[in-house]
């Protein structure tokens, strides 16, 4: 029972930072609460059974537009209207996941890679066909600060510590999982699926039931994301941003949850210092340079990474870790 | 009747660009065992270079040579300083160095040349011939079709004919065997990159002047369906690139004409999610041998 303890710890800490930050901040630290749901999902799922999936966005927005559909049209209590939102952010994401996990079970590395690239470009596509209101999205309930806290915090600070409190429900369940019985099964069918196999591990199984576990969280995701913007937007959750949380997965470190965290707040925050150095510059010039300056910066990390330390930051991490002179008996280290 | 047509000589130009697509994807799977996910941002390179070299020449010829050439280039550049750096045994790191190269090249384009739509003009009239009232392919469509042949066949005379396109064969059907019999596997290696990314930069470059117009996304979608042409004809097979690129030009263009344009990416999802559930391997492929 360490990790839910240690869950909580964190959840109040974070919720504890929320009051040193002004309101923009908070709507920051929102988003990344939504990055580190997607990309600790991500993580898992490419990092303890190989698949690569490009199109984590699509999961976020079917979670998004499952929540924004189901919350708008509760009529009750701010709580149920939530609790349900989430509910269906759960499950379409879930059932969104089962398919392509069906799918995965099937596929090697680029097949699925192309497979769940196809998905995000056809998004927009899907947004216009289905009934989920074209490119201008669908509207997502705005949830109030409650009486009790209204003379305490602003709107943003308290779509941040809903964000935090859902990101905790999204995360926690999926270190538990890492670290079980399931996370073995997912390292054994990645190292030699023929020896899983023998030893009574349905690969396929495996494999589908790791994207069921990584689309859930970035279901969640997509709802914090309609908690703090009250929108769902297909251009919102493009192949750009869908690219992003691979590169936070990657340079946190493929497999490691510390890792996402590192990595989500790297993708918020960095565009937005980039954005603001360059608004510095001259018009023409920081014109061309918004935006894409931080994707060039990027994608020159992913490559670098990917050549100099596969580990990413986690692992870096852990080798000065272990550089440094140990106090602490070695088996302590054990319940990460 | 005159709609469909229509609509078949269109789709007819849109798939032999699509085959052409794929089977550059074709050439490096078959030379290096990847997919080279960076494809349509190093062809775009490729057709701003194009684009450059012809605003300031006025050749469209000249722009196609050095679009060409630079495709080469980057191709082998991305072999020799990338690709060949990463260990072989998994797919994920060159898929994943891929993935960040996209990001250089797209976002390096548009801090280079901006982020507006470059119009391009094609070499021949876009209006299309008339045969007993009926629209059918423009001059255009016919200089594609002609370009799209005359390179898919070459490319076969190439690899079945040659004493190269032998090596090239052997180096990626059996690299070890082949380097003991003196064939210089590396070497071929870099060559299939760089014929590879050539093909593509000419799909984009034949495909770009039919479209709004030259960004660094341009080519998104042109990779997207050619994935899904490659993977329906099976990543193993030219032949299935070029049955299965028609197939889906025509299928994206009867779609696009009698649904809407924004059915058309959702078909060919479908397409490809159907058939890589029921033959993961592509329609054209042989039978895989069993692994347990």
């Amino acid at each position: 029972m360490k990790t839910p303890l240690r869950a909580l710890l964190l959840t109040a800490l974070a919720i504890a930072a929320t009051f040193g930050l002004d309101p923009f901040r908070n709507y920051q630290l929102a988003t990344t609460a939504a990055c580190f749901a997607a990309v600790a999902g991500l993580t898992v799922l490419v990092g303890l059974t190989g698949q690569l999936s490009l199109g984590h966005a699509v999961l976020m927005a079917a979670g998004g537009y499952g929540f924004a559909f189901t919350a708008s049209a509760v009529d009750g209590p701010w709580p149920l209207a939530l609790l349900a939102g989430l509910a269906a952010a759960v499950i379409v994401s879930g059932l969104l996941g089962l398919l392509l996990g069906m799918a995965a079970a099937r596929l090697r590395g680029p097949y699925l890679a192309g497979l769940t690239l196809a998905l995000v470009i056809a998004l927009p596509s899907a947004a216009n066909a289905l009934p989920l209101g074209g490119d201008q999205g669908a509207r997502a309930p705005f949830f109030a600060v409650p009486e009790a806290l209204s003379a305490l915090i602003a709107v943003e600070q308290w779509h941040a510590w809903l964000a935090i409190a859902i990101s905790a429900l999204a995360v926690t369940p999926l270190v538990m999982l890492r670290s079980g019985r399931a996370g073995l099964r997912m390292r054994a069918v990645l190292d030699d699926e023929t020896a899983a196999k023998l030893s009574g591990v349905d690969p396929g199984l495996v494999k589908a039931g790791a994207f069921v576990a990584s689309a859930v969280p970035a279901g969640l995701g997509g709802a914090i994301l309609a908690v703090a913007t009250q929108q769902v937007t297909p251009g919102g959750y493009g192949l750009a941003f869908s690219l992003l949380l691979v590169v936070a997965a990657v340079v946190g470190g493929l497999g490691s949850i510390g890792g996402a965290l590192i990595g989500s707040v790297l993708v918020v925050v960095l565009p937005w210092v980039v954005d603001q150095l360059v608004g510095a510059l001259p018009a023409d010039l920081g014109q061309r340079l918004n935006g894409n300056l931080a994707v060039l910066l990027f994608g020159a990390g992913l490559i670098a990474m990917t050549l100099a330390w596969p580990g990413g930051v986690a692992r870096l991490l852990d080798r000065l870790r272990a550089a440094r002179p140990k106090r602490r008996a070695p088996a302590a280290d054990t319940g990460r | 009747m005159d709609r469909l047509v229509f609509l078949l000589s269109a789709g007819l130009a849109r798939g032999a660009v699509l085959a052409l697509f794929a089977l550059s994807l074709v050439i490096v799977w078959r030379a290096a065992r990847v997919v080279n996910f960076a494809q349509a941002a190093m062809a775009v390179t490729a057709v701003y270079a194009a684009f450059a070299v012809t605003s300031a020449t006025g050749s469209y010829w000249a722009g196609l040579a050095t679009g060409l050439a630079t495709g080469a280039l980057l191709g082998a550049a991305a072999e020799r300083g990338l690709m060949r750096r990463l260990p072989h045994h998994a797919p994920l790191p060159g898929i994943i160095v891929a993935i960040g190269l996209v990001m250089v090249l797209q976002s390096g384009l548009a801090i280079a040349f901006g982020p507006e739509h470059r119009p391009m003009h094609p070499p021949f009239s876009e209006r299309p011939f008339m045969i007993g009232g009926v629209p059918v392919l423009s001059p255009y469509d016919l200089f594609v079709l002609i370009a799209a042949a005359a390179v898919m066949g070459a490319l076969a005379l190439l690899f079945s004919r040659t004493s190269l396109g032998l090596q090239l064969r052997a180096a990626a059907f059996a690299p070890e065997t082949s380097r003991l019999l003196g064939v210089r596997v590396p070497r071929m290696v870099t060559l299939g990159w760089a014929l590879a990314v050539a093909t593509a930069s000419l799909a984009a470059l034949l495909l770009v002047p039919t479209e709004l117009g030259l960004n660094p996304h341009a080519a998104d979608l042109l990779f997207v369906n050619a994935f899904a042409v490659a993977v329906i004809g099976g990543l193993d097979s030219p032949v299935g690139a070029l049955l299965s690129g028609i197939g889906v030009g025509l299928l994206v263009s009867l779609v696009t004409g009698y649904a809407s344009a924004s059915a058309a990416p959702l078909a060919v999802l479908g397409l490809m999610t159907l058939v890589l559930l029921v033959r993961p391997g592509g329609v054209f492929a042989p039978k895989e041998a069993r692994t347990a």
